[in-house]
């Protein structure tokens, strides 16, 4: 059993967990995830690992609650348990040797690309951070993304902070302005993650993204995962999740994370019934 | 008196018809009445060719000879003297290609029913016996044992009986391996699984779950930092291959991993009590010939399927399954689309499986493994209409622990090399058995290598 030591919510949808799993906090690396399973019912949810601490044995993830698994894990309080969390995952992303870097993290992406813009201002890159969210409400880790970045520009689709537009816009600006990056780091919704690989094409910016599919196990076994990189089949969870951006095929996978809608909604709507007739009890 | 009958007593199975639409165990298996009538076909030969055909060498003649006696007690001691998992065998050896296949009754009619013997023996001790673990000598040795399926519960059990202090580590939140996630409920009940797993941690071997050996410790650490002084890999052949064919990333397509993981382990087949959902639609196409394809084809009839197909490149008598699985598919209605190889998997325009494209074959020279060469008939394509499309043509060992571990020898295609008698690998201390060496294989073998290794291991650590 896994003890949550801390949560927080960090705005309407999205809540972060501080998890006791000493093993996996002892290995994990910016880029690696974890996978965790609430009950014996539960299915195997893959999440980026959000920070980690050796010292105090803790891996921390945050996710936004969107189907029934995160609506559920939601619910959970500090002291409970998940019956199962399994890590880390997957390769580490390579960070070292860049001067300059725009880590980009959209919407709960901003949750996975804080470790790897931590890292990189650890290494000593210059980090410019740019995030996205739908409107002011939604912003997360402001204050923590400020104090790794040399530079911290926020926007919002409806532009309630003050600052209106997409990720691409910002970072097209940022370029413009004559910023030269050797890295861009994209990590939020299929969509983004696309448009903004689109864009540094054009300025021949290396781009790394991280990938997130519907997998089981996480080791290579279930193939699940599966996506084309460079014409190729590559499984997310052992040859990634981190890939080149221009070489991903992201309308393939953006097909095949819908494999399951129909039946994340009927398991959702049995959840949120079951729940109503609780509250109503 | 021996029973001269040409055919074994048959054993009750549940109606195809009934069958096809659940997922309880399609054998009954025998009656003591049963069991004793078809013990009693056993000649006791003096040469005992089915000992040879056995990979852990059950005394077999001897342990029929009880149960023809209506020892059943003593007939189970005299099981597993030399396997360890006799309910586990009983079921899902390919007894046809083993010990029945030597038995000298398979000259003229069929062969003693070891496997249905094996099977009644562990069950009715089962059902009738409490296990009690006999007390041992501590050693104060620690052994590591990656992986808990067939090669790695053997080894770990049979080194805790020698005092060995044994922890399995495994990757999924479920000890059991292929026999949890692999194989299917109505081949081999979980419950029974569960029992021989339970049976080992009884011995004292701790068992812990959730640990991915080469990411969350890798051997080197197990040995240098957490103090065992042995190591067993038997994780096991989990890496699924795919054709390579056009299609293959469609909504709908699966490897016959994913799919059986989904309902063995996940339970899919409760969705939604259970959380974790698998897509089976009307029409169903499994590739390959194996019993992982049987397994997949006859779990995705269960589940409602109208038409499944088993696509097979060359002709039945080719086929790697069991015979019985074989039987058992046709029986519930599989369909068999022999001498058929796919080219390409067809697509909706939004991305999901509508058909798979196959050509004919017709079978040419033998090729290495002695089997004929299956050559494509020019023009010959076919379309099947279906929405599920399995691939079930193999799996490769998962590349995880070889790449994690300095000075630990594999073959190009993945196989850690271990030698045949004693399973020692390249690196000291560390031993290897079961589809992890061998490729995917069947579970005696895997639990032949994790006795063999548990042996090694012993003498290894008493010369260290």
């Amino acid at each position: 059993m896994y003890k949550i030591v801390r949560k927080e919510v960090l705005n309407s949808a999205v809540k972060l967990m501080e998890i006791e799993a000493p093993y996996v906090a002892r290995k994990a690396e910016p880029g690696q995830f974890i996978i965790f399973r609430i009950d014996e019912n539960g299915e195997r949810v893959p999440l980026t690992i959000a920070d980690s601490d050796k010292e105090k044995g803790t891996v921390t993830i945050i996710f936004q609650e969107v189907g029934k698994t995160t609506k559920q894990l939601g619910t959970l309080e500090e002291g409970d348990c998940l019956l199962d969390f399994v890590g880390p995952l997957g390769k580490a992303s390579h960070l070292e040797g860049y001067k300059k870097v725009a880590v980009i993290g959209g919407g709960l992406g901003t949750a996975i690309a804080y470790p790897q813009a931590k890292k990189l201002h650890k290494l000593g890159a210059e980090v410019h951070v740019i995030t996205g969210f739908r409107n002011k409400d939604l912003i997360i880790l402001e204050k923590e993304m400020a104090e790794v970045s040399d530079r911290l520009v926020i926007a919002t689709d409806d532009g309630s902070n003050g600052n209106k537009g997409f990720v691409t816009d910002m970072l097209k600006k940022l370029i413009e302005e004559g910023n030269r990056y050797d890295l861009v780091i994209a990590i939020g919704p299929l969509i983004m993650m696309k448009m903004v690989s689109k864009l540094t094409k054009e300025y021949g910016i290396k781009t790394l993204v991280s990938m997130n599919p519907v997998m089981i196990d996480g080791t290579g076994m279930c193939g699940g995962c599966r996506l084309t990189v460079g014409g190729k089949t590559k499984f997310a969870c052992v040859d990634g999740p981190d890939f080149d951006g221009h070489e991903v095929d992201f309308d393939e996978a953006m097909r095949r994370q819908m494999m399951y809608k129909n039946e994340e909604k009927r398991v959702l709507e049995a959840h949120e019934c079951r729940m109503e007739g609780m509250k109503n009890a | 008196m021996p029973n001269m009958s040409l055919n074994k007593v048959k054993i009750p199975e549940q109606e195809p018809n009934v069958r096809n639409k659940n997922f309880l165990e399609v054998a009954l298996g025998y009656t003591e009445d049963m069991a004793k009538e078809e013990a009693q076909r056993c000649l006791n030969c003096k040469h005992r060719p089915c000992v040879a055909g056995c990979p852990v060498n059950v005394q077999i003649p001897d342990f029929i000879q009880l149960v023809a006696e209506g020892k059943f007690e003593e007939a189970y001691y005299k099981i597993t003297e030399t396997n360890s998992l006799p309910a586990i065998c009983g079921r899902v050896c390919p007894q046809e290609s083993q010990c029945e296949k030597l038995c000298v009754r398979a000259k003229k009619g069929e062969s003693v029913g070891i496997g249905r013997l094996e099977r009644f023996v562990a069950d009715w001790y089962m059902a009738n016996r409490e296990v009690k673990p006999e007390k041992v000598k501590k050693l104060n040795k620690k052994v590591a044992v990656v992986g808990s399926g067939p090669a790695g519960l053997t080894c770990a059990g049979d080194l805790a009986k020698m005092g060995y202090d044994v922890t399995v580590f495994e990757a999924f939140h479920t000890p059991g391996g292929v026999l949890m996630y692999g194989i299917p409920e109505f081949r081999l009940p979980k419950a029974l699984v569960q029992r021989e797993i339970d049976n080992v941690r009884s011995l004292g071997v701790e068992i812990k779950t959730n640990m991915v050996i080469g990411k969350v410790l890798s051997i080197d650490e197990l040995m240098e930092k957490e103090g065992f002084e042995a190591v067993f890999i038997g994780s096991g052949a989990g890496l699924p291959s795919f054709m390579g064919i056009e299609g293959e990333n469609l909504n709908g397509v699966y490897s016959a991993n994913e799919f059986l993981t989904r309902i063995n382990l996940m339970k899919a087949y409760k969705f939604p009590e259970y959380d974790t959902p698998v897509k089976v639609g009307k029409n169903v196409a499994v590739v390959g010939g194996g019993n992982v394809a049987m397994d997949a084809a006859r779990s995705a009839k269960r589940l409602g399927a109208e038409n499944v197909y088993i696509v097979y490149r060359r002709s039945e008598a080719e086929m790697p399954a069991r015979l019985e699985e074989i039987h058992h598919a046709r029986e519930e209605g599989i369909i068999f689309k022999l001498l058929s190889n796919p080219t390409r998997i067809l697509g909706t325009e939004d991305g999901w499986v509508k058909g798979i494209e196959c050509i004919e074959m017709e079978l040419g020279e033998p090729d290495a493994s002695g089997r004929r060469r299956p050559v494509p008939k020019k023009g010959s394509e076919f379309v099947l209409d279906v929405e599920t499309v399995i691939i079930a043509i193999g799996q490769t060992p998962n590349p995880l622990i070889v790449s994690t571990t300095e000075g630990l020898d594999s073959h190009k295609w993945g196989g850690i090399i271990a030698d045949d008698e004693t399973g020692a690998t390249s690196k000291k201390g560390v031993f290897a058995g079961g589809d992890a060496v061998t490729g995917a294989a069947t579970v005696i073998l895997a639990m032949g290598a994790g006795k063999k290794a548990a042996k090694a291991i012993d003498e290894y650590l008493r010369n260290k």
